[in-house]
């Protein structure tokens, strides 16, 4: 089933939670809806649902539309943050309740309810634990059961309203893992809310960035983090250095710091945005740039070494005035870059923001120079 | 390890001169002004025997307070079991204005003394009254009858219910009767599997202390009852008739009952207070989970 979301406006007193949003998340698909807290996303899919109704617009599955439907008659599988299990029911009774509430024409016979309840307990791998209480089970459990309910009538949508946001880093890993199967598995037309990027970009088919109740973007993960469309999203998704300057004959300048920037037309106000992985950092300074950094903090926990630099002589707007940048380990090893240390950056591709226009524009130096690829050189 | 022993003798409260000082003027306090009135009650109640005891309960006009009484409460505590509930629903699962203003405005009862909760009625319901002339037109007449009764009763005890039930509605949110509505659940299955269940006890407590303040309300049913003898006399209204009549025998023995019916108040209070504790822990350990 395919989900149309048409010109919607949600006001809550003054607050404009909903800006005139309209989206097409297709059948099939698992969609994420990305995007800080009060971008209206959870709104979004409240309002999908139809636990929320919007001030004007229209939502309608595979073309049908169910604005006026009430929530009770859309047959949507919904999974809250806080999991939402009735507390006084044991897991099975859980699970059965969708099934018990259908109509009696409708509704199967009981040992039709507890073979599909012994299934789906089954399926979350946790049949001993149907007769337990909610609340002897642990966080990852609880999410489990209640997927579990909420897909057990066979809903073609199923919506999530940050699934993982209170779960640890561990076992969010596992689940998200085990949502995407189980979305493959049976097809669904999924759409889930998330402040996390990370979760986002892994887990989703198409991710749906929001900010102050309007979209910002729409694109696959991929497409996504390689041409964000405007500063917001760059910003949004994942750490970014920021050099804001003055572009005069091709070359951005703040105080010290420069960057040529090749076959530029702008004059006047720009911003360069650099990926931590588009940029290198070497003891002294590039030809096309003259970006010196101290060197604040070393992590070397991850498949990459991530080092913290604090611009020298200069300020940087983003990110509390740090610039991130990441090399390998054998880098790493070779060079030993320790706190206090003087790099200078050499940007490889970056981003030009000019003006008001919010596309940006993309600048690739090892491309554009014939000058040999400034590594790591001590 | 002197640290630690003079950290031990400076910690706020431990000075053994104030902790036996507190304990001793509790049990005072408590003896000469709560236990010791109660035990009187069931003594000078059973002091001329069980016959008498016995007697005087079963006088007619007694008989007839006490069967009043147990009238009333029997249509004060269903009334504000729904009003309490219905309000509490309304003030925890919807937004509205005034809302915080009908929060506040629900204790009146308790802040306003049940006599002056009484004059108003007789002034707004009485014959002479906004409302009361009204109805006298019609021949209805509210005040100095059980109708009136009921009526300040209700006024008195309306609180309990809802007090209870507020802040632990509050605190359990509505996520689950969502999950239960998106569920494909009618509002009654949701009220009936999801919501009741989960404010049982506290809808229980609240209807222990509505029964008691019923049963027990003097100020402002004396206002509206004119009390009759036989007539519109409930038994805490009787007892003080039996005291001025100086039938003081029967005076304790009514009095005695509404003791009774304290105690046993008390010992169900108590078991639903701990049954509400346990959820309430459960739920706060759920939280922290």
């Amino acid at each position: 089933m395919s989900i149309t979301v048409d010109s919607i406006n949600k006001r809550f007193g003054s607050y404009q939670a909903l800006n005139n949003v309209s989206l097409d998340i297709p059948e099939g698909k698992l969609t994420a809806l990305l995007g800080p807290s009060g971008s209206g996303k959870t709104t979004l899919l409240r309002i999908i649902a139809g636990l929320e109704s919007a001030d004007s617009g229209r939502i309608s599955f595979s073309g049908k539309d169910v604005t006026g439907v009430h929530v009770r008659d859309r047959n949507i599988g919904f999974v809250f943050q806080h999991y939402a299990l009735f507390r006084h029911m044991t897991v099975a009774q859980n699970i059965a309740f969708g099934l018990d509430s259908l109509p009696r024409k409708q509704r199967p016979p009981k040992a039709e309810i507890k073979r599909r309840v012994s299934e789906l307990l089954e399926m979350i791998q946790l049949p001993h634990m149907a007769q337990r209480f909610p609340a002897q089970l642990s966080g990852g459990q609880k999410q489990r059961v209640a997927l579990a309910r909420s897909i057990a009538t066979r809903p073609k949508i199923l919506l999530l309203d940050e699934p993982f946001g209170a779960l640890d880093a561990k076992v969010r890993k596992d689940l998200r893992r085990w949502l995407r199967n189980l979305h493959d598995e049976f097809h669904f037309t999924s759409i889930f809310v998330t402040h996390d990027q990370e979760e986002a970009l892994e887990l989703s088919d198409q991710v749906v960035v929001m900010s102050q109740g309007n979209v910002e973007q729409v694109n696959e993960p991929t497409e996504l983090y390689a041409r964000p469309d405007s500063r917001f999203v760059f910003d949004f998704l994942g750490q970014v250095n920021v050099l804001s300057g003055d572009v005069k004959h091709s070359r951005l300048s703040l105080g010290s710091a420069w960057v040529t920037v090749p076959g530029i037309k702008h004059q006047g106000k720009a911003q360069l945005y650099l990926r931590p992985h588009e940029v290198r950092l070497a003891t002294t300074p590039a030809a096309n740039a003259n970006l010196p950094l101290r060197i604040e903090a070393v992590s070397l926990i991850g498949s990459e070494v991530r080092i913290e630099l604090r611009p020298e002589g200069w300020h940087s707007t983003g990110s509390d005035n740090i610039w991130e940048v990441g090399i390998s380990h054998a880098e790493f090893n070779q060079q030993r870059p320790a706190r206090g240390d003087l790099r200078y950056a050499v940007p490889e591709i970056g981003h030009l923001f000019t003006g008001e226009d919010t596309q940006p524009e993309t600048v690739n130096w090892a491309e554009a120079e014939s000058a040999p690829r400034v590594r790591l050189i001590n | 390890m002197r640290t630690s022993h003079s950290a031990q003798h400076r910690r706020v409260g431990d000075g053994p001169l104030i902790k036996w000082l507190l304990i001793g003027a509790a049990i005072v306090i408590t003896t000469a002004l709560l236990i010791m009135p109660l035990l009187v009650i069931f003594f000078e109640a059973l002091g001329a025997g069980w016959g008498t005891l016995a007697d005087n309960l079963l006088d007619q006009y007694t008989l007839h307070a006490i069967g009043l009484t147990l009238f009333v409460a029997a249509l004060t505590v269903p009334l504000n079991l729904i009003f309490g509930t219905a309000l509490a629903w309304l003030v925890t699962r919807f937004r509205f204005p005034g809302r915080k203003l009908l929060i506040t405005l629900i204790d009146i009862p308790f802040a306003v003394s049940p006599v002056v909760a009484g004059l108003l009625y007789l002034l707004l319901y009485g014959r002479n009254g906004w409302v009361g002339s009204w109805l006298a037109d019609y021949d209805v007449q509210l005040m100095f009858s059980w109708p009136g009764i009921v009526m300040v009763t209700v006024f008195v005890t309306c609180p309990f219910v809802a007090r209870e039930l507020i802040p632990l509605m509050q605190q359990q949110g509505s996520e689950e009767e969502e999950a239960g509505v998106v569920l494909g659940a009618s509002g009654w299955r949701i009220f009936r599997t999801i919501t009741l269940p989960n404010i049982k006890w506290a809808l229980i407590y609240g209807v222990v202390l509505t029964n008691a303040r019923a049963v027990g309300e003097f100020g402002a049913v004396s206002v509206v009852s004119g009390n009759i003898r036989g007539q519109t006399n409930t038994l805490p209204l009787h007892v003080e008739l039996l005291y001025q009549d100086y039938n003081i025998v029967g005076a304790f023995a009514s009095a005695s009952l509404l003791a009774g019916i304290a105690v046993f108040t008390l010992a169900a209070k108590g078991f639903v207070e701990w049954r509400q504790a346990r959820t309430l822990n459960r739920l706060q350990t759920e939280e922290t989970a």
